[in-house]
């Protein structure tokens, strides 16, 4: 059931991550924290009275991106890009909130005397980076997103601001990731050197599918793709949207013999599923950030581990942290450790949200 | 050092063995020396480079990078040589050179400990994350990768055209980078000679012996032995003057003498001995368990020599002296090292033959060795055999006890590994201790393909609960699944929540008809185990 308005747990003295180390009255007098600040239920902002994807069900939501941990169905009120707020349907089924509202990137609307505008934040279709302005404050929560170049998704639009709210899904220095087309370009030359054997990539299916498939037409494989049910609906809609991903065609239904030498796609759980088995001495690759580490992509059963991710890697991570020009960071989930230490070094405000619930759907 | 990298990768991630094969022996033919035979050597662990150690690639990146980050990182990561790795500063420009790995290692190993620092930073900045890595690798040994010595040395003989035992033959008399070994298998060059060194031979293995093999045999034609429940060892020695030089090989060929001075500092004789490696307890065999306290220690402490003393149970004569008696029959062999052992005595025995008139006498002999823990069996070895490397058809037997069998409940089950890693095929079962089952073992082989579907199936429709990638599968009274797991002995463990640790674990039978408050009770299993320790003894020569 939706939750009304104003029932949220009251702050209670000491028990506020944020404001810890200060007394509450000196607290709430720091702009930032009383134009957004953490609940149990997700990042509020109390002059607008909405939340930024809340975890739970709340009266009124601004949603980033349709990724599941992000958008959660049951809220009374959605606020989103129209591409998100058709993918929420399409994985959610209709009623997956009370009321909608698209917004158009760039574009401005006030709630409660807050300004809030949404920016494209390059991590899937209509990934979108919340601007909100208050009082001469600006605060950008980035949602998930990434720099590279990505034709599936809307370009990362840098937007300055007071504080940067960022995710640190790939916050250590080891994660650095290649080009994408050289991993794709990986699997093309295992496809050539074994081409009897059908080739499965696991590959999430909201957005690194698509971008796996437009990347694969982008190094000349134009033979027809084949896709696994969960990827089929979401990938229709792209190319409704206009984003070119040749043939393509069900698995369902294939028998072995059918399926040799072709390229597959699938979620990245069905590789270990009941449902590999239908592949005749399948060859297994993985597109994902984790695969830059050898333990997981071991326990993934990759052959083929290709480091494709929609997430900003390390080096993207500081270099947008700087570019925003923001004097304070607030990281949200992933390594946050990390990266509050080097912005702490680059003499920067950093902390730790501490949100518990991002990351849960398989979207690095 | 990029070529050398690019196999180390492909091979990390290929899991199937033909492929390995394919990928080393393609490496081979397409990569020169030295670089090939630095490459032969790393993978099987015969390159020793002292001067890298984890000590300086910790202080090299410590100069690099904030030990904040880099504590986050390894702790991330788990692994030394991939942290470093990943971290490395890339300098501006990229990779600009690569260096062979055949000039790395003779650099490596004509270098100061002064001037290590030095190069391995150096190297580092030219390579790229692979590269680096296969380097660090090189450096602080430990690849896992999935590839043994053996499987290396048989993607050389499948190179070379040869069979496996002929590399083994001269193996221990090379040193990287095998030049000579690449010139012979090419055709370029003669057999490198084993020469003089003290070097391993390749085994002659038996075969199990199958109920039908009775009617075909003639219990004259061979002599039996028990089969001991040991390590298999091949021994060489070579006299100078008073002195013996002993090296003590394990069946697959690996140098094992430094895990037990003590039995090689008791022999002293010349040539090759086949037998096996046992613990005495008095004028008793002790149960493997004993052997086992010695295996896998790179120096062995002078209180574990005393509490667990190796012996050697001959029963094979390779070489005596240079004298090779591999092609005289085994009935011509035999005396020759009963002589040998006579006049040796100490820790050197010679495995006792048994007197049968007929099969039915020695099955009688064999099931009478049942209470005794360290004999697994009988050997049956044909008279007029020669020694023959590999598993030649038709002239050793082995002639396994019947196994242990036990009925016990299934309880966890998980996913297994390559072509299996879809199905649930490792199985954890239990017997009845009072009214709650106790784990007793882990079983994943012992059925076939098509009973393998039916217990996936039957896991996936009766999980009660999950544990990352294990399940819990129902194991109460009235439902659940019995399996018969038949096993080669019990040892008491402290590790096992039962006390107990079988060996060989296999499941026998699948019992779909059983229930499971019928399964067998740990009183059952300990009854077992307390019964078994009266041993047998070896007589002296």
């Amino acid at each position: 059931m939706p939750r009304a308005i104003g029932r949220g747990p009251r702050y209670v003295k000491g028990t506020h991550p944020l404001l810890d180390s200060a007394s509450l009255e000196t607290a709430l007098a720091i702009r930032p924290e009383t134009l957004l600040h953490p609940r149990p239920e997700g990042l509020y902002c109390p002059p607008g009275d909405f939340y930024i994807d809340p975890l739970r069900p709340v009266a009124r939501a601004l949603v980033t991106h349709a990724h599941s941990d992000h958008a959660r169905p049951g809220h009374d009120h959605v606020l989103a890009t129209r591409e998100t707020l058709d993918i929420m349907r399409i994985r959610l089924g209709e009623g997956f909130c009370g009321s909608e509202q698209a917004t158009p990137f760039g574009e401005s609307l006030t709630q409660g005397g807050v300004r809030i505008s949404f920016h494209p934040a390059g991590h899937v279709l209509g990934s979108a980076q919340i601007a909100l302005e208050w009082q001469g404050c600006r605060i950008v929560v980035s949602g998930d997103y990434k720099r590279r170049a990505d034709p599936t998704a809307e370009a990362f639009a840098l937007q300055p601001c007071d504080v940067f709210v960022t995710e640190a899904t790939f916050g250590l220095p080891v994660f650095r990731h290649p080009d994408a087309r050289d991993e794709a370009g990986r699997l093309l030359a295992s496809l050539a050197r074994f081409p009897e054997r059908p080739h499965l990539i696991g590959a999430y299916s909201l957005g690194k599918a698509q971008r796996m498939i437009r990347l694969l037409r982008d190094c000349g494989h134009d033979a027809p793709i084949l896709l696994h049910g969960a990827l089929e609906k979401v990938t229709q809609y792209y190319e409704a949207r206009g984003i070119a991903l040749g043939a393509l065609e069900p698995v369902a239904g294939r028998k072995a013999p059918d399926l040799a030498g072709r390229i597959v796609l699938c979620p990245p759980s069905a590789l270990a599923d009941r449902w590999s088995r239908r592949f005749a001495d399948p060859v297994t690759a993985v597109a994902s950030g984790w695969m830059r580490i050898r333990a997981r992509a071991r326990q993934r059963g990759a052959e083929i581990p290709m480091v494709i991710s929609d997430h900003a890697d390390w080096t993207e991570l500081k270099e947008t942290i700087l570019e925003t020009g923001a004097g304070e960071i607030w990281v949200t989930h992933g390594q946050e450790d990390a990266l509050v230490h080097w912005c702490q070094q680059r003499g920067l405000a950093a902390r730790p949200l501490r949100l518990v619930g991002y990351g849960d759907e398989e979207a690095a | 050092m990029n070529r050398f990298a690019a196999l180390i990768e492909a091979l990390a991630f290929e899991p199937r063995r033909l492929a390995k094969l394919t990928l080393m022996e393609e490496y081979f033919r397409t990569v020169p020396d030295p670089d090939r035979g630095y490459c032969l050597a790393a993978l099987c662990g015969a390159l020793d480079l002292p001067s890298a150690k984890p000590a300086l690639l910790r202080q090299l990146i410590s100069e690099r990078t904030d030990p904040v980050l880099f504590a986050l990182s390894y702790d991330y990561v788990g692994d030394l040589s991939e942290t470093i790795a990943l971290l490395w500063p890339a300098p501006a420009g990229g990779p600009i050179r690569d260096s062979a790995i055949g000039a790395v290692v003779e650099t490596l190993q004509k270098a100061s400990r002064r001037e290590v620092a030095g190069l391995v930073a150096g190297w580092l900045d030219m390579l790229d994350e692979r590269g680096r890595w296969a380097l660090l690798k090189l450096m602080t040994g430990g690849f896992r990768i999935g590839v043994s010595a053996s499987l290396a040395k048989l993607a050389l003989a499948r190179f070379g055209q040869v069979e496996a035992a002929a590399i083994e033959e001269i193996w221990h008399g090379l040193e990287p980078p095998y030049a000579g070994l690449f010139a012979w298998l090419e055709g370029r060059g003669p057999r490198p000679d084993p020469g003089q060194a003290l070097t391993f031979r390749s085994p002659m293995l038996a075969h199990p012996i199958e109920d039908e093999d009775f009617d075909r045999l003639d219990p004259g034609a061979f002599s039996a032995e028990w089969k001991w429940d040991g390590i298999r060892v091949q021994a060489a020695g070579r006299l100078q003057g008073n002195n013996a030089e002993i090296r003590l090989f394990s069946r697959s060929g690996d140098d094992i003498t430094a895990a037990f001075p003590d039995l090689a500092g008791a022999l002293h004789f010349e040539g090759v001995i086949d037998g096996e490696l046992v613990v005495m307890e008095g004028e008793s065999v002790a149960p493997f368990a004993s052997v086992q306290q010695r295996l896998n220690r790179k120096s062995v402490s002078s209180r574990l020599m005393a509490e667990y003393p190796a012996h050697l149970i001959a029963y094979d004569y390779l070489f005596a002296g240079d004298d090779d008696l591999r092609g005289l029959s085994l009935e011509e062999r035999r005396p020759r090292l009963d002589a040998l052992v006579a006049g040796h005595g100490g820790r050197l025995r010679a495995s006792p033959p048994l007197v049968f008139d007929s099969w039915e006498d020695l099955a009688r002999q064999r099931a009478q060795s049942a209470e005794h823990p360290a004999i697994e069996g009988v050997m049956l070895k044909r008279l007029a055999s020669p020694y023959l490397a590999g598993r030649p058809k038709g002239h050793w037997y082995k002639w396994k006890r019947d196994p242990g069998l036990v009925d016990c409940v299934l309880m966890y089950a998980q996913r297994g590994h390559g072509k299996r890693s879809s199905y649930y095929s490792d199985f954890t079962f239990g017997v009845w201790d009072g009214d709650r089952l106790v784990p007793v073992g882990k079983a994943y082989f012992g059925f076939s393909d098509a009973e393998l579907v039916e217990l996936d199936r039957f896991v996936r429709q009766n999980t009660t609960n999950r544990f990352g990638p294990v399940r819990e599968v129902v194991h109460e009274d009235r439902s659940g699944l019995v399996l018969e797991i038949a096993f080669e002995g019990l040892q008491a463990s402290t590790r096992h929540k039962s006390g107990i640790a079988m060996r060989f674990p296999r499941i026998h039978r699948i019992r779909w008809d059983k229930p499971p408050a019928e399964a067998d009770r740990l009183t059952t299993l300990q009854a077992a185990l307390a019964r078994a320790p009266a041993q047998p003894a070896v007589p002296d020569a």
